[in-house]
Parts: C-alpha cells; sequence; structure tokens
C-alpha cells in the first residue's frame, strides 16, 4: 500500500510536481496516466526515495520515504524508466547483485533468482551478457531484479516503452498476476489502451496535479465521454502531448 | 558496520568482475601501463645506451676542402679515427651541402694556410656544421677538439724550438672528479622509472573510476541501484575500493614489466647498474600501493562531477597528471628529500622509489609519513565522494 499527501517537487524554479495526494492499495493495479512532462516520473522518484519531495510526505506500507528511506526501499521493488542493466553481468548476475545489496544471503538469493527465472520465462537468456538482450529481455530481468526481494509494492515508470506487442501482452499477464497474488501495483503510462486494459484504478496527471481519480468507467461516466481516450482529452484540458 | 562492509564488499565484488569482462578497462589497466610503459622505457634507454657507446667508437666523417694544403693536418686527423672525405665545393655549394646533411660537417683550409703556419702567424680554418641538428652538435666538437689538440701540439713545438719550457703555458690544470656510483648515475636516467609507476597505477583504474560514476549514470543504471535499501556512500566506496584495486593490480604488472624490461637494456655499457631485484621491485610496490587509495577516490570525486562519459574522460585526462605535479615543481626546484616533503603524497613516493633504485638505506620514519599522509588524503577524498554522492543532483 503506498499513500502519499501534497507531493511537490521543482527543479531550478520550475514546478514540477504540485500538491499530489494519491493512495494505491494492496490487490490492485493503480495506473498514473498523463501526458509527456505531467510529472509522473518525478512524483515515481520521490515515492521511490531517489528524490527528497519539497513539501508533503508519502509512505510505503507505514515507512516514511524521507525520514526512513531504507526502510521503505525494502518494501519497494522499482522498475525504472530505462531498464539500466549491468551490460557485461548476465541476466542472472544483474537479479543476483541486488537481491545481494537487499542482503539476503546466498543460498535464499540463488534460490530465489532461480524462481523468478522460471516465474518470468527467462531460461532461455539467464546466462547470456545482458549486453545483447532483447527490449523485451531486458525489461524481464530489470522487472525480476526488482522483484528478487518479494517486495509487496510494486512501481514501474511506463514499463511498456520500447516493447513490442507480444511483450506487452506479456507483461500485463505478469502486472495481473502481481496483483492477484496480492500486491501493489503502481505504474505510469501514457498509452491510453495500457490504463484502460489493465487498470483497477486510474489517477490522471497533468501539469504536475491530479485532475482526477477514479475506475476506468467512473471516468468515462463522470465526463460523458464514451471512449477513454476522449475522457482523457477532456480531463487534462488539451490535447497536447498524447501519443 | 557489518552490513557496511558486506554493502561495500558486495559493490566492490561486482565492479571487478564487470570491469574484469570489459575490454577498455582490461586494456587501460594491464595493458599501456604495465606493457607500453616499460617498453618506451627500455627503447628510449637502449637508444641513449647504443649512442653514446657508438659514439665513442665511430668514426668522424669529415668532408675537407682543399684537403692538399693542409697533409700534415690530414695525416693526423686520419691516425685519429676521422674519415676524410676530399670535396671540391664553393662557399655556396658548401652551406647548402651541410643543411642538407650531404656533408653534415665540411672543413674549409684557405689557400694562406701554409704560409701563414711556416711563418707562425695564426692560421685560421672554417668548420661549417648546422647546430640545429642535435647529432652534428656532438661531431663538431669532436673535430674541433682534435684540430685543437693538433693546434695545441705545433704550439708546444714552437715553445720548445725557442728554448721556452711549454709548462709555463698552462697555469691551471683542473681534475674532474666525478663521484657518482654506477647506480647513481642511473638514477638520473631511471628518473622518469617512478614517474611512469605512478602514471601506469593511475591509469589503471581510470576507466572504472568513469564507469562507476559517470557511465553508471548515462547507462541509466544508476537510478534502480539508489532504490536497493542501501546508503548511497557506502555504494561509491565499494566503487572506489574496486578503481583502487585496479590500479594496484597495474602497479605491480609495471613494476614487475619495468624490472623485466630494463634486463634486456645493457646498462653496464652506459657505466650503470639498475638495482631491481626482486626485493627492490617488492619494496617499490609496497612504497606505492598507499597512494591507490588517494588517486582512485581523487579521480571518482571528479567523475562524479561529470555529466557524461565523454566528459569524465575529457576531465579525468587532465585530473590523472595531478599527483605527477609535484614530481614535475621538485625536479625544476631541485629540492632534497625531508619528512616535511615525503608527507606530500606522490612526491613521497616518488623519493622512495628514487632511493629504492639508488640503493639508498629508506628511514622507517620517511617510509611511515609517506604511506600515512598518502592514506589519510585517500579516506578524506573517499569520505568527500561519499558526500557528493548523497546530493540529490547526482542523477543529473
Amino acid at each position: 500500500m503506498i499513500s502519499a499527501t501534497g507531493l511537490a517537487k521543482s527543479f531550478g524554479g520550475v514546478a514540477a510536481v504540485r500538491g499530489v495526494d494519491l493512495e494505491a492499495g494492496d490487490g490492485a493495479i493503480t495506473g498514473l496516466l498523463g501526458p509527456n512532462g505531467a510529472g509522473k516520473s518525478t512524483t515515481l522518484r520521490m515515492l521511490c526515495t531517489v528524490l527528497t519531495p519539497d513539501a508533503g510526505e508519502a509512505f510505503i506500507d507505514g515507512a516514511h520515504t524521507a525520514r526512513e528511506p531504507l526502510e521503505a526501499r525494502r518494501r519497494l521493488g522499482v522498475l525504472t524508466h530505462d531498464s539500466g542493466l549491468y551490460p557485461h553481468l548476465t541476466a542472472r548476475e544483474n537479479i543476483l547483485y541486488f537481491a545481494e545489496l537487499h542482503g539476503m544471503a546466498r543460498v535464499a538469493r540463488e534460490q530465489r533468482a532461480d524462481e523468478l527465472i522460471d516465474w518470468l520465462e527467462m531460461r532461455a537468456f539467464a546466462d547470456r551478457r545482458a549486453k545483447g538482450s532483447s527490449q523485451g529481455q531486458r525489461i524481464k530481468t530489470a522487472l525480476a531484479r526488482a522483484l528478487v526481494h518479494g517486495p509487496r509494492n510494486v512501481l514501474l515508470d511506463e514499463p511498456t516503452n520500447g516493447l513490442d506487442v507480444m511483450a506487452v501482452r506479456n507483461l500485463r499477464v505478469l502486472l495481473r498476476r502481481l496483483r492477484d497474488a496480492g500486491h501493489c501495483v503502481l505504474f505510469s503510462s501514457h498509452v491510453m489502451q495500457e490504463v484502460s486494459a489493465l487498470c483497477d484504478v486510474v489517477i490522471v496527471l497533468a501539469r504536475g496535479a491530479v485532475v482526477a481519480r477514479g475506475t476506468p468507467d467512473e471516468l468515462r461516466e463522470r465526463t460523458g465521454c464514451a471512449s477513454l481516450e476522449d475522457a482523457f482529452v477532456q480531463l487534462i484540458g488539451s490535447d497536447e502531448g498524447l501519443g | 558496520m557489518g552490513a557496511a562492509c558486506r554493502v561495500i564488499a558486495t559493490v566492490w565484488r561486482k565492479e571487478v568482475r564487470e570491469n574484469l569482462r570489459d575490454r577498455r578497462t582490461l586494456v587501460s589497466a594491464l595493458l599501456f601501463g604495465p606493457l607500453f610503459g616499460p617498453l618506451i622505457l627500455a627503447a628510449a634507454l637502449q637508444f641513449l645506451v647504443q649512442r653514446t657507446a657508438d659514439e665513442a667508437d665511430q668514426r668522424l666523417v669529415l668532408a675537407v676542402r682543399h684537403a692538399e694544403r693542409a697533409p700534415n693536418l690530414m695525416a693526423y686527423l686520419e691516425g685519429r679515427n676521422v674519415e676524410v672525405t676530399r670535396v671540391t665545393l664553393d662557399d655556396a655549394a658548401t652551406r647548402r651541402a651541410v643543411r642538407e646533411r650531404t656533408h653534415p660537417l665540411v672543413l674549409s683550409i684557405p689557400e694562406d694556410f701554409a704560409a701563414r703556419l711556416a711563418a707562425a702567424r695564426p692560421a685560421s680554418l672554417q668548420l661549417y656544421s648546422d647546430a640545429s641538428a642535435s647529432r652534428t652538435d656532438r661531431d663538431s666538437a669532436r673535430a674541433k677538439a682534435l684540430i685543437g689538440q693538433y693546434g695545441a701540439s705545433i704550439g708546444r713545438l714552437r715553445l720548445q724550438a725557442r728554448g721556452v719550457d711549454p709548462l709555463l703555458q698552462v697555469p691551471l690544470a683542473v681534475q674532474d672528479i666525478d663521484v657518482s656510483t654506477p647506480q647513481s648515475r642511473s638514477v638520473t636516467v631511471l628518473g622518469m622509472l617512478s614517474y611512469l609507476v605512478l602514471l601506469a597505477m593511475i591509469l589503471g583504474g581510470l576507466y572504472l573510476a568513469i564507469d562507476a560514476t559517470a557511465g553508471e549514470r548515462e547507462r541509466h543504471s544508476l537510478e534502480p541501484l539508489l532504490t536497493t535499501p542501501v546508503p548511497r556512500e557506502h555504494l561509491i566506496y565499494g566503487k572506489i575500493l574496486a578503481a583502487a584495486t585496479f590500479m594496484l593490480l597495474s602497479l605491480v604488472l609495471t613494476v614487475i614489466a619495468c624490472a623485466i624490461a630494463l634486463r634486456f637494456v645493457q646498462l653496464e655499457n652506459f657505466g650503470m647498474t639498475a638495482r631491481l631485484d626482486a626485493g627492490v621491485v617488492a619494496r617499490i610496490i609496497l612504497a606505492t600501493a598507499p597512494l591507490a587509495l588517494a588517486a582512485a577516490a581523487l579521480l571518482t570525486v571528479v567523475a562524479s562531477f561529470t555529466r557524461s562519459y565523454r566528459e569524465a574522460q575529457t576531465w579525468l585526462g587532465i585530473v590523472m597528471l595531478v599527483p605527477t605535479l609535484p614530481i614535475v615543481f621538485v625536479g625544476l626546484a631541485d629540492l632534497q628529500p625531508s619528512h616535511a616533503l615525503m608527507a606530500v603524497p606522490s612526491l613521497g613516493q616518488h623519493f622512495l622509489i628514487t632511493a629504492l633504485l639508488r640503493g639508498d638505506p629508506i628511514a622507517p620514519l620517511d617510509a611511515a609519513v609517506s604511506s600515512v599522509s598518502s592514506l589519510a588524503l585517500g579516506v578524506a577524498l573517499a569520505l568527500l565522494a561519499g558526500r557528493l554522492y548523497r546530493r540529490e543532483s547526482l542523477l543529473g
């Protein structure tokens, strides 16, 4: 369970996020939807403690992100905007490195890596250097790395970027499985279909603030639009940045 | 404390393993310093030795205009390992021949040479040479010395013929007493060894330092790393230690390679011996090693300021010369080793290496001062790097 109130962040006098409140519950997929530059990444970076908010606070299962960042990070699995793998390490070594940084014992981390490699169907490339992997393989590796310590909460920053249709479908299946296992899944996207196909709850961001929240159906109902895309355009007040 | 050590060890292991697989790091750590360094050193020394050895017994080639006007002088020169080539050139053609090196050295004998000699008047000779060519400089000095000797012997004969003791003409006699030992002479030439060893050591960790900071940010692997439950400064300590490890590896290889390379240089021809047996090699490594931490931390601090791999490369190319500056300064100012100077990191190492090569005893205090001050600087720079890594702007 992830909750935040009044999160704000500026970079050199430019406000990227101004007062975001959000809540993402366990056993649900929450989508952070917004055009480019709406403050999605900045919000997620504050939630995963990489950035410190100028104002407001956030809790990961009750752990305060600014006051007890290490505790918050232990409860979080993060898939950043770029998969950011180490090219000279194999997929397995990439996963094991993070397991070690999470303080897992040798036997536990090797077992867990095996489990994830099976679960994410990575057998074929698990022991090859990450350098030559496809985008889909990289995302899987990064996801395995994010889940290695068995976090209850999973943050994903535009996880479908650069994936082909099959890879996107696979990822959707994985995220649903995480939800069904009781995880709290929060992901950002600017792709409408993505959000409507997957999310239980949608939070719409525009210009650094939350402009609407609810289930996809609720949003359609509230705006009186038949498609979520129209609803979205109406909510953010323009069609800038829609991709 | 235990947790911190565990994290630092984890990061260290990963950086070392990853960089052992990276060709660029390997080439700079294991090839450039340890291989090319000693090769360049050995080649330069061999060249120097050869040249000095050659010059003594090499025949001096001297072109002479109108050699027939001074047959005795010619016989004198030919008797002293000079190859006299008779040429017929006018003044302009001579100048051209010297400039174009067809005849690097030309002696011209004027028409009145014999007459003036007979009249005991100073007989002039013209020696053409090109002072801008390094090689002819020595040759012309040798030719001048030989002609001078010939002149002096005529002078002595003239005095004797007039009943004057030739020794009256020699009021002073300066004797050169060179107290240098073969070993200390070789140190002037081997002075560049400490420079080379320090540079090769730093180069060994250069790419790892860039890769672990600017490279990590550029590959976007920094952000996921920062979401692990680990204090940021522990990450950077692990990286610094990994860079220092590669520096030590490069140091060990370079010193051993230098010792081997110098075996192939015939330093004895030069009247020199370099003491580079196993004991000296080990002591040079021990004396230099404490500097690795400071060098690794320095490169890491600078690399964490830069925005990209390329920018880091540019900056570190300059920064890696910083530890060699004290050596250059001391060379120019001709300072002698002292306890205070030993405390200057890199300079202390330079003095210790030079002393070891020279075969001088090393005061334990000097070695301790040098090691402790270098390590202290390393710890201070590592702490600074840790502070820099805690900044938010790290992600760029």
